[in-house]
């Protein structure tokens, strides 16, 4: 493409292509009947998705269907709890925990038939469906209460296909930019957006750009933060291999804003799909002329090259990755300079985040009021978060920003499964802090959450319920960032691996009186004296589990005692004596033969004489309890 | 100059726009606490304990990467800061290995220092539990010892970014994190250099060369044994500092005496060794010119640098005068002539050298260095060393009488004085070389475009009429500099003098420490080269050539410069070395 005409060409001509997919009627007179889309995220193929495309694939062809019903592989559709997923289109039946044996009965029933494979169909308990009838993807409880702005093309086009991305108004905001606005036009709309970085830091992008764009330089550079870390967060991943292309046409007009010709996306290794797929999406673009030489015919030039992290959490803050993109340690740096000043190989940089990129488009294609409108105060647009824990649906969400936790954990997320209490939700992964049971009604935004002492970060949302030790779940996240803190400076370094230490006393029913004074004294110091946001935040999870489950930590100290009962060596494991049948089966399967039967000469009234836990054996792993019939085995 | 003013604990400063908060607070007499902090070497704000609170900042900013603003409001001495700075002490000294009473680095130690200071009277953290780190000591140079390293990193600028060799760095991460080599490795199964930059780096007992004490305190108590030795230009310039003496004043007389009273049986001078090697080095500069022979030529003193053409730049071997080190040359004399002259089994004599130098350690071992199988020099003791030993033997340095060298190999001219900083053998040299192509002497001895303390110096001399061009480097990071500016063809030198530790032989990695804080205020290598210029200035004979002493040597025993003798005893060849 040279031109915008022939993008606006290209675009007219893929969208009767797509109409089938918004439920339309076939447009084309020899177009597809039908649209099969699959999930091919990372969640859904390791549960075989690739497998049920090909046998579809085989099947259709057995059925002479292949020029009847088109396969689309997709990225992730977010709730990955029921993958792998699959929707036909026009009806847009949603078809969940697909197998690949499945697939014969939904060619013949579904796709020949046309009639719904009912057992297969998703549903909530939220949701009312009468057999026979396929519940909408958007009618559902997981995504009613979602408004997709990031992941708008996730679960929806064909991410190695740039045609499906142009069809969806694709590099039309770059075309809009390069042939319309001036850089200073550009970060204007950006700045009134209010969009702020959706990476954890939350500075306003706009004001990130236009640092870059002030600072004097020859050689500038766009990078993309796709280093995504935090433990259970996997939005970025799930847009580079849903998106790609918003992330590239994000970086170009980034370039175009700050004057930088050449952008980096450092992506973590692990994540071999969504580093397949960009490279693709990449070299698309580059033989689509949105990439490369002279865009558009307007003399700007871009072109974007990846690099692969090894897996260092620090590598997520900015400076340690410009240090790894280099070809160095990834170890951070102190700032000043801010890499809008002196970033990338000196010069001057801007680093993004996935998710940022992914609203730039089309904040330029909708307008900076349209992004403001959505939200609340201070915090813009929406966000997407990544659900885990004790929560029905697990997966991938998008909701506006300020929207209370209490709809995302009970409206979006189903709720606790088993009926147990929510207790609190930890955001912000090891950086954050947890928001207990009593604050379910603060809204989800920087500003909100600052203030009760956790942080949006890069949005992972962990939910907790009664069973969860908070002491222990502090714990869990300082082993992480003991683990990753490069260890250049001295308070990340020693001073949380020595609040692990204590932790770790704690938890084993030898925490003194005073510790929580030195955990809190050592968190202090640590956070106002490492070097880089990983040690300035590491302590967090620490600190709000303290500041709201205080009562937790002095039970486990004074008590000795876990009053969730998860920490295994404060707990053991006690058969009920009048409630055991001597039956045996817990006997069977513990694996350390700790549970034997007691003297029959003891019980001469019972048929079977009851057994017993030896506490000195045990190693609480909990399989005995799961054995028995009669819960005669209780958590103490 | 673009100055700016600033407030710094309520005391107003006007300095240079380009100072760290740290230069600036220095000025004004605050000395904010650093450990990490390397003048000219390392700044990467990684220790934290030279965290100031700057008013409107969002962050606390570490002193020593943070530049001065106009108007800046600058507080070091905050209660919040000082408890920070204790704690931060702590969580260190809980992860070290606290022998401080065994420690070579004891009194001298920037972390023992600091927790004095700050009042740490505590530890009440438990010692992190980490597999128990052997110490490195198959180097014949450097020792680590990692139970004692608080990975400021301060070694591996040394080494990376001022001497480009990258032999050591960090491995791991986290509190696991380690300063060391590749893989693992030994540092002699390294590129290292032997040069003991490191060392000097060193805040703590974590780097100290190998030491050779104990062998030289049971030759001396050996009766069988003639012991003999000789000190290094350098040491006398810098030996008083290890008594409290001040810096800068060279101590030659003390030297002599305490030498004498550690029971050597001759106290020899490394000078002598020296102008010796202005003989038979100039020779064959002045043969490479008249017989096209390859030229630059480049000194072969500095066995750090040496080691480093052998595994960075092997092309350069040719240039490479085949000369041996001064002390190199002492030792093969002492055992040839002077054990021949006396009488003395060459199988007697225990020849020991006191260096600047770590690498000095390492070259005496080299298979080359000997004569008839006899190792040219038996041990060497870094100046460390040697103030350990006088301590040892109840010698109370600051009070000796001045004494002098004994007769003939004690002998030298104020050009050996100088080879012990960078541009001083380029000097020489060249005192003696427009000698002999000349006949006739310089009219002033002071070739001031050679001295001084960049890393690069150039030079173009007047010889008989032909412009000599000559260039000086110190550190092997600017010795690559200079190589890879010749290797693109854009410099074109007759004579190169390099040395492997920056500043010459008195910033060599077997000298006296001088500590972070020391370095911020004085420029310690040109005050100790200082030294070295008095003594050349202050002796009546200041060319080579005209020692007496080596003008008796050639007539009696070795014939003429560069001639079959002196090429069995006094030089040596070059091998290619591999990396790794």
């Amino acid at each position: 493409m040279k031109t915008i005409a022939e993008l606006s060409a290209l675009r007219e001509a893929m969208q009767p292509k797509m109409a089938v997919r918004r439920g339309l009627a076939l447009i084309e007179k020899d177009g597809y009947r039908r649209h099969v889309l699959i999930c091919a995220g990372t969640g859904c193929t390791s549960s075989k998705s690739l497998k049920i495309a090909e046998n579809l694939e085989n099947a259709l062809k057995a059925q002479g269907l292949e020029n009847d019903v088109q396969i689309v592989k997709t990225g992730c559709f977010g709730l990955c709890a029921v993958g792998p997923i699959m929707i036909v289109y026009p009806e847009g039946t949603f078809y969940s925990s697909v197998q690949p044996e499945d697939v014969d009965e939904i060619v013949e029933t579904h796709l020949k038939n046309g009639k719904i494979v009912d057992r297969l169909v998703y549903t909530d308990e939220h949701t009312v469906r009468a057999p026979g009838e396929s519940v909408a993807l958007a009618d559902t409880t997981f995504y009613k209460n979602q408004h997709r702005v990031a992941l708008r093309n996730c679960g929806f086009i064909d991410a190695e296909n740039i045609n499906e991305y142009i069809a969806m108004d694709g590099y039309k905001a770059l075309g809009t930019v390069l042939t319309t606005m001036t850089p200073d036009d550009v970060i204007k709309v950006i700045l009134d957006s209010g969009l702020r970085g959706r990476g954890g830091g939350g500075f306003p992008t706009g004001m990130k750009w236009s640092f870059a764009k002030k600072s004097v330089s020859e050689k500038k550079y766009v990078v993309c933060n796709a280093d995504e870390g935090d433990p259970g967060a996997f939005m970025d991943r799930s847009i580079l291999e849903g998106d790609p292309h918003a992330v590239i046409e994000a970086m170009a007009i980034a370039g175009f804003a700050i004057g930088a010709d050449e952008g980096y996306v450092y992506v973590r290794a692990e994540y071999p799909i969504a580093v397949r797929r960009l490279k693709l999406a990449i070299e698309q673009a580059r033989e689509a002329g949105v990439l490369g030489k002279d865009i558009f015919g307007t003399g700007f030039n871009f072109d974007i090259q990846v690099r692969l992290g090894a897996g260092a959490f620090v590598c997520g803050e900015e400076t340690a990755l410009l240090t790894s993109i280099e070809g160095n340690r990834g170890e951070p740096k102190p700032r000043p300079p801010f890499p809008a000043v002196k970033g990338l190989f000196d010069k001057p940089t801007i680093i993004n985040n996935v998710e940022t990129y992914a609203n730039i488009a089309q904040i330029i294609n909708n307008g900076a009021e349209w992004f403001a409108s959505m939200g609340k105060d201070k915090a813009k647009g929406t966000k997407v978060f990544a659900l885990s824990g004790r929560i029905q649906h697990t997966g991938l969400v998008e909701v506006p920003m300020g929207t209370p936790l209490r709809d995302i954990v009970y409206g979006v997320g189903g709720g606790v499964p088993n009926g147990k209490a929510f207790k609190a939700a930890q955001m912000g992964g090891p950086s954050g802090g947890c928001i207990p049971a009593s604050l379910i009604d603060t809204n989800i935004d920087y500003d909100s959450l600052a203030a009760i002492g956790a942080m949006i970060g890069s949005g992972g949302l962990v939910v907790m319920d009664e069973d969860n030790c908070m002491v222990d779940i502090a714990k869990f996240f300082l082993e992480f960032t003991v683990d990753e803190s490069c260890g250049k400076c001295t308070p990340c370094r020693v001073g949380i691996r020595k609040m692990l230490d204590i932790l770790t006393r704690i938890t084993d029913g030898k925490g003194e009186e005073g510790d929580i004074e030195k955990l809190e004294e050592l968190a202090y110091m640590v956070k106002t004296n490492s070097l880089c946001g990983l040690g300035q935040t590491a302590p967090n999870p620490v600190l709000s589990t303290i500041r709201y489950f205080r009562d937790e930590y002095e039970a486990h100290i004074r008590e000795k005692r876990c009053p969730a009962g998860a920490c295994k060596n404060l707990m053991s494991y006690v058969i009920e004596l009048d409630k055991c049948i001597g039956c045996g089966l817990c006997a069977k399967q513990c694996p350390v033969n700790a549970i034997t039967r007691l003297d029959p000469a003891d019980y001469p009234d019972r048929k079977l004489a009851p057994f017993t836990i030896d506490a000195s054996k045990c190693i609480k792993c909990g399989a005995c309890v799961a054995s028995c019939r009669k819960l005669a085995i209780i958590k103490k | 100059m673009n100055t700016v003013t600033l407030t710094i604990d309520g005391v107003q400063i006007t300095v240079p726009a380009n100072y760290t908060i740290l230069e600036a607070a220095a000025e004004a007499g605050i000395n904010i606490p650093t450990l990490c902090y390397l003048k000219d070497i390392n700044q990467i704000g990684a220790c934290r304990l030279c965290l100031v609170e700057i008013e409107g900042a969002r962050a606390l900013q570490a002193a020593c990467v943070s530049q001065v603003g106009e108007g800046m409001i600058v507080r070091t001495n905050t209660e919040k800061l000082r408890a920070n700075r204790k704690l931060n002490l702590e969580l260190l000294l809980s992860n070290h290995n606290r022998e401080c009473t065994t420690c070579p680095r004891a009194k001298n130690c920037e972390l023992q220092a600091l927790c004095h200071e700050y009042g740490v009277e505590d530890v009440r953290f438990e010692p992190l539990v980490k597999k128990e780190y052997e110490k490195d000591t198959l180097s014949p140079s450097v020792v680590r010892d990692n139970s004692k390293c608080i990975n400021c990193r301060r070694c591996i600028a040394a080494c990376n970014d001022v001497q480009k060799i990258g032999a050591i760095g960090p491995s791991l991460r986290g509190d696991k994190l380690v300063i060391g080599s590749i893989f693992g490795k030994s540092l002699v199964e390294t590129p290292c250099i032997n040069c003991g930059q490191c060392i000097a780096a060193c805040p703590v007992g974590a780097l100290t060369e190998k030491s050779e004490i104990a062998n030289v305190f049971a030759a001396l108590a050996d009766p069988e044994k003639f012991v003999v030795v000789q000190p290094a230009p350098a040491v006398r310039a810098t030996i008083g500092e290890e008594f409290g003496l001040p810096m800068g004043v060279a101590q030659t007389g003390k030297l002599a005496t305490a030498l004498r009273r550690l029971g050597f049986d001759r106290v020899f001078d490394t000078n002598f060794g020296a102008d010796l090697t202005i003989m038979e080095e100039g020779t064959e500069l002045i043969d490479r010119i008249q017989n096209g022979g390859v030229l630059p030529m480049i000194t072969s003193c500095s066995p750090g640098w040496v080691s480093y053409c052998e595994t960075f730049f092997p092309e350069f071997i040719p240039n490479l005068s085949s000369c041996k080190s001064p002390h190199q040359m002492t030792g093969a004399i002492v055992k040839s002539y002077f054990a021949e002259k006396n009488g003395i089994d060459p199988k007697n004599i225990y020849v020991v050298s006191v260096m600047p130098c770590t690498a000095k350690k390492y070259e005496s071992k080299r298979d080359e260095m000997k004569v008839n199988g006899n190792k040219d020099v038996d041990a060497v003791i870094t100046v460390r060393e040697l103030a350990r030993m006088i301590n040892n033997a109840n010698i109370d340095f600051a009070r000796l009488p001045d004494g002098k060298f004994d007769d003939m190999l004690g002998d030298s001219t104020g050009a050996a004085d100088i080879f012990g900083a960078t541009g001083g053998v380029m000097e020489a040299a060249l005192r003696t070389v427009y000698s002999v192509l000349t006949g006739k002497e310089l009219a002033d001895v002071n070739l001031t475009a050679v001295r001084g303390m960049e890393g690069i110096k150039e030079a173009t001399i007047d010889i008989a009429g032909k412009a000599v061009k000559v260039a000086v480097a110190s550190g092997s990071g600017n010795a690559k500099a200079l190589l890879e500016a010749i290797k693109r063809g854009e410099a074109d030198y007759t004579f190169i003098e390099i040395m492997g530790c920056p500043g010459g032989c008195i910033n060599g990695g077997g000298q006296p420490i001088v500590s972070a804080k020391d370095r911020l205020y004085v420029d310690f290598k040109a005050l100790r080269a200082s030294a070295l210029y008095n003594e050349d200035a202050g002796k009546a004979l200041r060319r080579s050539h005209e020692n007496p002493s080596i003008k008796k040597l050639y007539d009696e025993f070795l014939g003429t410069p560069g001639g079959h003798k002196s090429h069995e005893l006094l030089h040596t060849h070059y091998y290619k070395r591999d990396k790794y």
